[in-house]
């Protein structure tokens, strides 16, 4: 079809978390506009097999921008060129013809590569699963509106709750910190009266493990707001400062 | 085998009041003797999860995504319905109740809806109370929005987030639960089959994504929320990632099948730009509010939208249904649009598409209303289609985002192998031949923390408080057959990719078991299943090993699944010979061309059972009794 | 004391004390470049000399003064674990790398930008500091006119025996009229003949500059950094950062080697 590409990949192939990974480059011919980038990364993997060769792995699920799986790096940014979304929504008409794309994981040594383009992001769960939550058990609670909160307070709840824990963040950032991913958890809970009663053990926790993840630490360069597919806000980890200060010194 | 649906008599308002009453309880001391087994971490799964582990009970959970909070809940836009009548606008429990019954073609049990709708309530209190930040008023209560099939507005939403805001809620319980040690969580692993000991549920086989180790997994019960199959047709709304492998491996030991041919389509999706397509986005249904639906009168007119001039435009929906035009129901609308295509008068460069026109609306409304109803929408479509939908039409056409059928369940949500409960999606109950908007997230979350923690008691409570051992004969025997099926996919080294077989088996599916079905195109269908397997299992190419993190090898035992449940799927659509909710059977259709319902002959579940490889399943069929409300037909004329 | 060790040893904590002690590094730049604007005074470097004096024998001063050497150290060793733990926590790096779109180059080059100032700091403290407190910066004496206190032509040399020590006395000139004099070390000279080489005026240069990004970020930075951010005043602090902290203070201090390269008397 008229109108199709010819690219070049420059795609990082790592076999298993402990194996030596080098850049391999394939060619992805007749690539229409139209498709996602995942689904160029389909055509190119059918080539792979049909060659005999092994596919590329990837992260990818719900494909709409909203699971937070995948997780490409792509000519230098978490997510490729466009701003505000993610690998799936990016379409292969931001790229042109004979372009080479490189194709790299999320490196970050709290999340280390599983294979090729994959890689492990439980880190994130072990910092939520410190404190990420609010005590409350199935059906020992109020009315929703015996608890009125205020819009501007809910609105901006959702907008930290509206993270997808892609972990572009920690990708984007020059000293691999998690403090965006971090601090909108810690927000979403601090904004709203429900989450008060374990404010301060909550952040104390998360900080705390966060750091044992082994992330680094905030220069804020911003380049995380920059680059977040759901545009969270770098307020959030003035916030997060502000309620660690708060927690560790004033009670 | 006699299916008995448990459900309590007596007076409707009262059932689940009294039947939880008589459930038996397990002593708080002893929950902690009992392992649950939960596979799938969506809304039903997480909710569920954390709600056993808070009563004490020792629960491990599988999810095939690297975090439970990716689950495919997540996508759920719209909201959730719930009868608070905050509105004060005359909804209850019993118009919940009603509303779902009859969007369901009355395809569904009275008493659990009925207690889907009670519950309802009891989910948005909890919700509020984890910090899920739903939308709010001004006075800082809790807004709602109308939603369709209702005439009261009773949907809670958090922007066009939903499911998310729902799940992260569920999730951060689960991760508590996590933090104490009461759930163990299992990452990137896959349910590969339900191990039966004395024919009762006693454990799973999975296997682990990363390092591909099979596991083996012991339990009192085992519970199954792994959501829907419409991968089926492969190109859907769903993730990639959602399969039928779990619910489809228990049914093969024994779980009935309830309704597989239940599917729902979304009339507006974004249609298919080309071959190498792996997945339609889903837009708001609210679309059609101010969108209008056309074709070109003739067939194979290939000039742009905007010039074809008005008299040469059908708006179909406008001319066929006057009264509700545009906002017919979503099983209609995607009919007809089917229909238009079917008669060579499609658009776009497959033929296979509508036009939604903004156009009058803009001239009505000025850009700038019309872009802060649909901005977001609007940009999406944008993204994805490289179209500007200000200037020109909208392509859209359907495509399958749920699935209402799923495995058999009583009212305890328990399957026809003991100890082996379905939850959500992946059961068939609450909505009948058709699901209204907002209501997924309802039954998910009702499932999963209101209903299961009751019911799942009153089972174990009559099992032995002793570990149950992962080095039984059936174990081993159920260990050695998964191994044995991943080395033979592993070793046909064929010359076609999963891939191509699952695009194939969709095909297969879309056309002959889609929006119309007929008896010539399902038989026809199911023989084209049939010789698709059996090329499968000759001719598959999976490459790499099984000791490895190997996405093909997993989706190859995904599509082997799809190629049984398909030809299961056709063989339910046949025998409904009816048209009911998301099923059309074009036989039986009123001169109009409307579904016609069968209620004399077809107000059953159709629940079946698995007799082994390449032998007919057989159908049971669990009669749907009518006690407290009537039954009509749908008209939108 | 335990606890403030293990504050400082969270990730949140070491920056608190980064923004700290770096706000506390900007406070001293004010006084500082304050001070050495006695350097433009046309008095023969009567009062720069003056200043220093005062500077260095003044108590509360002292102490400043030793707290600001403190903060120096902690700032630069603190960033400095910062920096080694960040490269830590991407052992492998990108192969493509692009500039994020909102980051400033200044924010991802805040080490390189402290180690040359701290190179200056190093060149700067020995040139002038350490010659003036160890070295032998000699005494000169200044005559002043008794009621108008103006100074009454250059500076001129004395021999210091070992025991001179800054002080003012009463005398008469030649004419017999009563004047001050004022017995002073003459750092001011050292200053002068120290400017009138071009690599050290370029290496202050190139210090100030890089002082200029280090602020234009670091200011701004270390109010995030202690959860001070709010719409309201957001922009005052990005203001005060950019344009005093990175425009008017450093463009003060690299003006004083311009003024006596180009003065060369």
């Amino acid at each position: 079809m008229s109108g199709n590409m010819n690219l070049t990949l420059k795609v990082w192939r790592q076999k298993s978390q402990n194996a030596q990974g080098a850049f391999e480059t394939y060619e992805a011919k007749n690539i229409s506009p139209d498709m996602s980038f995942l689904e160029m990364m389909d055509v190119v993997n059918e080539d792979l097999i049909k060659a005999g060769k092994e596919p590329i792995a990837f992260d990818h699920d719900c494909r709409e921008g909203i699971c937070g799986m995948c997780s490409m790096y792509i000519n230098g940014r978490a997510h490729g060129p466009l701003k505000g979304v993610t690998t799936c929504q990016l379409h292969m008409r931001s790229f042109s013809s004979g372009e080479t794309i490189t194709i790299e994981p999320w490196r970050a040594s709290a999340f280390p590569v599983l294979r090729d383009l994959v890689v492990d992001r439980t880190a994130f769960e072990r910092i939520q699963q410190a404190g990420g939550y609010v005590s409350v058990n199935t059906g020992s609670v109020p009315d929703a509106n015996a608890i009125p909160i205020s819009k501007e307070n809910a609105d901006e709840a959702f907008l930290s709750a509206a993270c997808i824990g892609c972990g572009a963040c920690v990708a984007a950032c020059k000293n691999s910190s998690a403090m965006l991913f971090v601090s909108a958890k810690v927000s979403q809970y601090a904004l709203l009266p429900q989450g008060n009663v374990e404010r301060k053990e909550r952040v104390l926790k998360m900080v705390s493990q966060m750091d044992q993840e082994g992330f680094g630490n905030c220069s804020n360069t911003e380049a995380c707001e920059a680059e977040c597919p759901k545009e969270i806000k770098v307020t959030n980890i003035a916030r997060m400062n502000r309620e660690f200060l708060r927690a560790k010194l004033f009670s | 085998m006699t299916l008995n649906s448990n459900a309590p008599s007596g007076p409707l308002a009262e059932k689940w009041n009294n039947h939880k009453f008589n459930l038996k309880l397990v002593n708080p001391a002893n929950k902690r003797k009992y392992d649950i087994i939960i596979v799938g971490t969506g809304l039903a799964g997480a909710s569920a999860a954390a709600s056993l582990a808070e009563l004490g009970y020792n629960v491990k959970t599988f999810c095939v995504q690297d975090s439970p909070r990716r689950a495919h809940s997540i996508a759920a836009q719209g909201g959730i319905n719930a009868a608070k009548n905050y509105r004060n606008d005359g909804d209850s429990v019993y118009r919940l109740f009603y509303d779902t019954l009859k969007g369901g073609d009355y395809r569904a049990r009275e008493s659990n809806v009925y207690r889907l709708a009670q519950v309802s309530v009891n989910i948005i209190d909890q919700c509020v109370a984890q910090g899920v930040p739903f939308a709010r008023e001004y006075g800082g209560l809790l807004d709602n929005r109308s939603f369709g099939g209702a005439q009261v507005s009773r949907t809670f939403y958090a922007k066009g987030q939903t499911g998310q805001q729902l799940l992260l809620g569920a999730y951060s319980a689960m991760n508590r639960q996590i933090a104490t040690g009461k759930i163990q969580s299992y990452t990137r692993h896959e349910m590969l089959d339900v191990v039966m000991v004395d024919g009762k549920a006693r454990g799973i086989i999975a296997r682990d994504l990363v390092t591909g180790q099979i596991e083996r997994h012991s339990a009192h019960a085992v519970v199954l929320c792994t959501g829907g199959y419409g991968n089926v047709f492969y190109l859907t709304t769903y993730a990639r990632g959602s399969n039928v492998t779990a619910i489809w491996r228990a049914h093969k030991k024994g779980a009935y099948f309830g309704n597989p041919c239940f599917t729902q389509m979304h009339p507006t999706c974004i249609p298919v730009s080309g071959d190498h397509q792996s997945k339609l986005t889903l837009m708001s249904a609210s679309v059609r509010k101010d969108g209008r639906i056309w074709v070109p009168l003739k067939k194979g007119d290939n000039r742009k939208p905007e010039d074809i001039p008005e008299a040469e435009r059908d708006y179909y929906l406008e001319r066929i249904y006057p009264s509700f035009g545009n906002l017919v129901p979503r099983d209609i609308a995607s009919r007809k649009a089917k229909e238009m295509c079917d008669q060579g008068r499609g658009v776009g460069a497959s033929g296979l598409a509508v036009y939604l026109d903004f156009s009058d609306a803009i001239n009505r409304l000025g850009e700038s209303t019309v872009a802060s109803r649909y901005g977001n929408l609007f940009d999406m479509y944008k993204q994805i289609t490289g179209e500007n939908p200000y200037k020109t039409p909208m392509r859209i056409y359907p495509a399958v985002h749920y699935t209402m059928g799923g495995l058999w369940v009583d009212y305890n949500l328990m399957t026809t192998i003991p100890g082996l409960y379905a939850c959500g999606e992946a059961n068939f109950s609450d909505h009948g031949a058709n699901r209204l908007g907002a209501s997924a997230l309802m039954q998910g979350l009702a499932d999963g923390y209101f209903v299961l923690p009751y019911t799942i008691g009153d089972y174990l409570a009559g099992e032995e408080r002793k570990e149950v051992s992962i080095d039984s004969p059936e174990f081993v025997a159920a260990e050695k057959s998964v191994k044995d099926q991943l080395q033979k996919l592993l070793s046909i080294n064929g010359n076609k990719t999963v891939h191509e077989f699952q695009r194939e088996l969709g095909l297969i599916m879309w056309n002959h078991c889609g929006m119309a079905r007929n008896e010539n195109g399902l038989k026809e269908g199911i023989q084209k299943i049939k010789a698709l397997r059996t090329e499968f299992w000759n001719n598959i190419k999976v490459p790499g090993v099984g000791e490895e993190l190997n996405q093909n090898l997993e989706r190859a035992g995904r599509v082997a699944d799809f190629l049984e449940l398909g030809e299961l799927m056709m063989q339910d659509a046949l025998q409904r010979n009816e048209s009911c909710g998301g099923h059309f059977r074009e036989e039986y259709q009123t001169p109009e061309g409307e579904a016609l319902r069968d209620d004399d002959n077809y107000a059953y579940v159709a629940a079946w059972e698995y007799k082994g490889e390449n032998q007919p399943s057989e159908m049971h069929k669990e009669k749907l009794e009518y006690e407290f409300i009537k039954r009509s037909q749908r008209s939108y004329k | 004391m335990n606890s403030a060790f293990k504050f400082l040893d969270t990730s949140i904590g070491r920056k608190v004390l980064m923004s700290l002690t770096g706000l506390f590094l900007c406070t001293f730049l004010i006084v500082h470049v304050s001070g050495n604007m006695q350097l433009f005074k046309n008095d023969y470097g009567l009062a720069f000399n003056q200043y220093s004096v005062f500077m260095t024998t003044f108590t509360p001063i002292k102490v400043v003064s030793y707290l600001l050497y403190l903060t120096i150290i902690l700032h630069a060793i603190s960033g400095f674990r910062l920096t080694m733990q960040n490269r830590a926590a991407r052992k492998i790096s990108y192969g493509a790398t692009k500039d994020p779109r909102s980051s400033s180059w200044a924010s991802k080059n805040m080490g390189i930008l402290g180690t040359i100032i701290l190179l200056f700091l190093v060149t700067h403290m020995a040139n002038f500091w350490f010659k003036y407190k160890f070295g032998d910066v000699p005494y000169v004496q200044y005559m002043l006119d008794v009621n108008s206190g103006e100074v009454l032509g250059a500076p001129v040399g004395l021999t210091d025996s070992g025991h001179m020590k800054p002080h003012e006395l009463m005398a008469s000139d030649a004419n017999g009229q009563p004047v001050k004099l004022v017995i002073v070390r003459d750092l001011y000279n050292v200053v002068k003949i120290a400017f009138q080489e071009t690599w050290l005026v370029v290496l202050y240069l190139l210090g100030m500059i890089a002082l200029a990004y280090h602020l234009v970020h670091g200011f701004q930075s270390s109010f995030q950094s202690l959860g001070i951010r709010h719409p309201s005043y957001a922009s005052l602090i990005q203001g005060i950062g950019v344009w005093v902290f990175g425009i008017l203070i450093p463009l003060l201090f690299a003006a004083m080697p311009v003024y006596f390269y180009f003065m060369k008397s």
